[in-house]
């Protein structure tokens, strides 16, 4: 035992901070004193369970893990309870905890049951704390692992029982079932927050078997994976069964929950249903990308600017942003995002929560419709699917004592200081960080029109430095010419070509910008279509390539090709060359049954062909993106 | 002879006004030009051979001067230059063989050896080749040195005639003009039917359920594709659109009519769909000595792209598009640069465009090269109408199946590079 304890205490704590989240937390647990050590080993031997088990549930908190220091009961489930009622933040940590206090032993054994009911399948073969407590302390330290300082103080003493929650809800009505789990988890919190005052066991434990009676609520389904995390060796020959599916279920926990996927027939029957825009799908569509909505562009336009006024549950600002997204008047991911929060800013002004809902599920359910809203117009870009779950995820932290006006300020606040620190600020900060790497006399050659981008070209051409830039453009968006038009217009000496002529123009470069839409954790570079091909070419010509994103456009999800995931654009721009009437080819030709038009608005640049990526935590290498995909969850969800 | 001096000017101006589009068009065109050269030149009784070399030079100097990058009107004028050599040479040894055969047999018919010339012409060349001047690298060595051995083979091979039979000469001087017009027409009946010979072997190259994808439009391609359609193999096509000039479009409504599945993308769109296709084919300009590829503009990046899936990469080419030249810095000295108006519409940008760095030059550069260089080692696959070959094969399928290199061409050669360096020099000056 003592080489693998010697081995464990030198692990790197830094692992703790960034590493993936693994079922397997005994090795996170290293950095703390010797007699956690103890328990490190424990899994490996069973025998020593109840000692260990006493142990720790004695003075076992250790002062890394959790700092003591007492608090009110009720206030303390309160706090959790919320927590435990935002389960569609997509932030998931992997573990929130609801501790309740064991002081009283009939409190825990009330609720430790519902937990147990689920994990372990015997709640009448643990005869009371004790026994149950191998689990539960072992769950302290497992999620304590995950969770900073902040929190973890509130575990308050002896042994904890946790319940982590924050799995998404990957089901089809994900609205009702996550306002029904909510309404649940709270009632269960003030019946456990009575429970717990006034010590009254057989209340709680009805509550609590409630609780468990009624399946699919939050936290008994989450108290699944989390009391199989640790129950890694000793009990795998009794809970077998319950072992085999909950690390995978662990697992998942972690990952996005996957997209709609247009080809589901029966889904997408279910969405139109409530789709407020009645697309068309248009006729000839690709093969290839049946998964992705393909719909004619431009022909609901005018219908819904019709229903302008009509549309009661729809607020006005949002159903214009809506409708510029529709009518690609607003583009870029950070443009598109402003311009949401924006309106979603407005929509909370004017909101007032109905009689008989509380503010936190119906703002919720509110933001929800709308964002299914905007989806319909245009899909969402990453950039404005993690703004959304900030939103939701602060809708969900508000205190419930908080009146509607205070609420609603906090909110708007909070919305305002998202823009202003994620968007406005890291841009500033990428530019800051960008412009060291231009020299005097550098060729800089970059793709489309970046908006951060933009910004650090004309912040080096402030700076007086000598350089030229060469804006490569294609069809059909021609986004490089506006680009180009402003660059010009601040007397940048620009060169213009199109995405053909890359490798042509490739060997007089010296480094190439590039924006993205989305950077993903497999350092997969998510960007406007084309720029996977102007990265290659420049990796070819070993010309280095900086990405420059902000973080909170990194986003968990990874992805190899450009295929499994897109969006569609609007098919006739391919037919139709702007400005250019002789070719024309293909009048007449566009509705043949065997020709296809595929407008793809974004592909996925392979991460080997990108030097460095340049965010507002600094430049960093593609293979460290998931390190600032995990910090900024934790921030995002902590701050 | 002033017509043709009219036709040369005309096909001149063509030339430098770029007129004629695509290496095939030019090619047939410049064959036809100097078939019309060979037939207008009077030849002398002696060096009949090279009289027309010197006129078939003179007129294929100021044609490739006039367009240096359509390699195709250099290779016809080497081929041309080469068709009057081996028919010279043929001739010769008939008349060699005529000799010796009367020589032998003194009894024998006149007819026989005025027939033996007319039965194939390339027959006896290529016979020659391996009688006279078996080993290659000899005739080489023999050939480099002297530069004036065209008159010096012919006024021998004359002189020798002369002494032998000085009455024939009349009719042979003629017969060599006719025969190098038939060979000339010849190898204009070859340019035209390339496509043919290539989409031929279409369907051992294209199976059932293929992606295909290349980028602009070839007539050749086209050819390729619609054989394999009709040999009953189905399979869908990605064509990109090939900016900025959209040739694309008219491929895929060619194809479209001919009933294949085609997707129309955009280039930048290259990338993304490159990791479904089986099979990229495209068309080239110019297919150089090393096995590279001159192609139209954006073929680098899709062979780029296919090497990175492992994608097959297929050139399809005809003949008269080898060229024995090594490229040096192709993208700047075998390239050409088009209207800016392709890409950016100056009434647009017209405010833009009066603000000057101070030193004159003006702030916005339009770049627009017509053509694309390919690396040999990014081409899997090289289909011309004499099959399939390998990249580093090329220069050996020029020197097996089109003609062998001589010293006259090896000269000629390197004034072609002159010219094109120059013209290429001028090209980044503008």
């Amino acid at each position: 035992m003592d080489p693998r304890r010697s081995a464990r205490t030198v692990s790197d704590p830094k692992v703790r901070q960034v590493g993936f989240f693994t079922p397997a937390a005994p090795p996170e647990r290293s950095c703390s004193d010797p007699p956690r050590q103890q328990d490190l080993i424990q899994p490996q031997s069973p025998s020593s369970t109840q000692v260990n088990d006493h142990f720790r549930s004695g003075d076992s908190l250790s002062p890394v893990m959790i700092p003591p220091p007492p608090h009110h009961h009720s206030d303390t489930l309160h706090r959790t309870a919320l927590q435990v009622t935002s389960p569609k933040t997509a932030f998931s940590y992997s573990a929130r905890t609801v501790t309740i206090p064991t002081e009283n032993d009939d409190v825990p054994s009330s609720l430790s049951p519902s937990r147990k009911v689920v994990a372990v399948k015997s709640p009448s073969s643990y005869p009371g704390v004790r026994a149950s407590s191998v689990p539960a302390s072992e769950l302290t330290t497992v999620s304590v692992v995950n969770l900073p300082p902040g929190i973890s103080e509130k575990a308050g003493g002896g042994a904890s029982v946790e319940v982590q929650n924050d799995r998404p809800v990957r089901s089809k009505s994900l609205k009702e079932k996550t306002s029904k789990a909510e309404r649940r988890a709270m009632q269960e919190a003030q019946r456990a927050a009575k429970a717990a005052a006034k010590a009254e066991g057989t209340k709680a434990s009805s509550a609590a078997t409630k609780v468990v009676t009624s399946a699919n609520t939050k936290p008994s389904k989450a108290a699944k994976p989390s009391s199989q995390k640790n129950d890694g060796s000793q009990f795998a020959a009794s809970e077998k069964k319950v072992g085999d599916r909950a690390p995978e279920k662990d697992r998942k926990k972690d990952a996005p929950h996957p997209r709609m996927q247009y080809d589901d027939t029966s889904r997408v029957e279910k969405a139109k249903k409530r789709a407020v825009v009645k697309q068309t799908e248009v006729r000839n569509r690709v093969e290839l990308f049946r998964h992705l909505p393909q719909y004619e562009h431009g022909t609901q336009l005018p219908d819904l600017e019709t229903k302008f006024f009509e549309l009661d549950p729809m607020h006005p600002a949002v159903y214009k942003v809506g409708l510029q997204y529709l009518s690609g008047d607003i583009r870029g991911g950070n443009a598109r995002c402003i311009a949401m929060f924006q309106a979603f800013k407005e929509a909370i002004k004017d909101y007032s929560t109905p009689p008989e809902k509380t503010l936190i599920r119906d703002l919720t359910a509110r933001i929800s419709s709308y964002v299914s809203f905007l989806i319909e117009c245009r899909p969402l870009s990453v950039s404005m699917g993690n703004a959304i779950k900030f939103l939701k995820n602060q809708i969900a932290k508000l205190p419930l004592a908080l009146s509607e006006s205070e609420a609603k300020a906090t909110l708007v606040s909070d919305i305002d200081r998202f823009i202003n620190e994620k968007i406005i600020v890291a841009e500033k900060v990428i530019v800051k960080h960008a412009v060291t790497k231009i020299r005097d006399g550098d060729v800089l050659l970059t793709y489309g029109a970046s908006s951060a981008v933009e910004m650090i070209l004309l912040h080096a051409h402030e700076l007086g430095k000598q350089f030229r830039v060469v804006v490569v453009d294609s069809r059909p968006k021609l986004e490089g010419q506006l680009l180009l038009r402003r660059l010009v217009r601040k007397g940048l000496s620009c060169t213009y070509t199109h995405v053909n002529a890359v490798s042509c123009i490739m060997q007089e470069v010296t480094r190439v910008f590039l924006g993205a839409s989305s950077v993903l954790s497999n350092g997969t570079v998510y960007s406007r279509v084309g720029t996977a091909c102007v990265a290659m070419v420049a990796h070819a010509f070993r010309v280095p390539v900086l990405v420059c994103c902000e973080a909170y456009k990194f986003h968990e999800r990874v992805q190899l090709d450009s295929i499994c995931f897109n969006e569609l654009g609007n098919p006739d721009a391919i037919s139709k060359v702007h400005g250019r009437e002789d070719i024309n080819y293909l009048d007449g030709f566009v509705n043949r049954e065997n020709l296809q038009l595929l407008n793809l608005v974004y592909d996925a640049t392979p991460s080997d062909y990108v030097s460095m990526i340049i965010t507002d935590y600094g430049m960093i290498p593609p293979t460290s993106v998931p390190v600032i995909v995990r910090e900024y969850r934790r921030e995002h969800l902590w701050s | 002879m002033p017509d043709t001096q009219a036709l040369v000017n005309d096909f001149l101006n063509k030339l430098k006004k770029r007129k004629i589009e695509g290496s095939q068009a030019t090619a047939k065109q410049t064959a036809e030009l100097l078939r019309s050269v060979i037939s207008q030149t009077r030849v002398p009784y002696t060096n009949q051979a090279a009289a027309l070399i010197q006129s078939v030079k003179a007129v294929g100097e100021g044609l490739i001067a006039a367009n240096p990058v359509e390699l195709a009107v250099g290779n016809v004028v080497r081929r041309v230059l080469h068709i009057i050599r081996e028919e010279d040479l043929s001739l010769t040894t008939a008349a060699m063989a005529g000799l010796n055969l009367s020589a032998v047999s003194d009894d024998e018919d006149d007819v026989d050896g005025d027939n033996q010339p007319v039965l194939s012409a390339a027959a006896i060349a290529a016979a020659s080749r391996s009688t006279l001047r078996p080993p290659s690298l000899q005739t080489l060595l023999e050939d480099v040195p002297d530069s004036a051995a065209v008159p010096h083979t012919s006024s021998s091979g004359g002189d020798s005639e002369g002494k032998s039979k000085s009455a024939d000469k009349s009719s042979r001087s003629r017969k060599l003009k006719h025969d190098v017009i038939e060979a000339v027409n010849e190898l204009i009946q070859d340019i035209n039917t390339c496509h043919e010979q290539i989409a031929e072997q279409a369907v051992e190259h294209i199976h059932q359920n293929e992606v295909i994808l290349t980028l602009g439009s070839s007539r050749t391609v086209l050819e390729f594709l619609c054989a394999a359609k009709e040999k009953k193999r189905s399979f869908r096509v990605f064509v990109a659109e090939g900016a900025p000039r959209y040739q694309g479009h008219l491929l895929a409504k060619e194809l479209v009519t001919r009933g294949l599945q085609t997707t129309l993308i955009t280039d930048s769109a290259i990338f993304a769909m490159i990791s479904r296709v089986n099979m990229v084919i495209v068309g080239a300009h110019a297919v150089m000595a090393n096995g590279g590829v001159i192609a139209p503009v954006g073929l680098n990046m899709v062979a780029l792209a296919a090497q990175k899936h492992a994608v097959p990469f297929v050139v399809l080419a005809g003949s008269h598009k080898l060229c024995p030249l090594y490229p040096h810095h192709p993208e700047v000295l075998l390239n050409e640069l088009r209207s800016p108006s392709e890409l950016l519409d100056f009434g647009e940008f017209s405010d833009c465009l009066d603000f000057g760095s101070g030193i004159g030059a003006p702030l916005l550069h339009v770049v627009n090269p017509t053509f694309d260089y390919v690396p040999p080692k990014l081409v899997s696959l090289f289909i011309t109408d004499t099959g399939g070959h390998n990249p580093s094969y090329i220069a050996e399928i020029y020197q097996l199946f089109v003609m062998s290199l001589r010293g006259e061409d090896m000269k000629f050669k390197s004034e072609i590079m002159k010219t094109n360096c120059i013209a290429g020099g001028n090209l980044v000056k503008s």
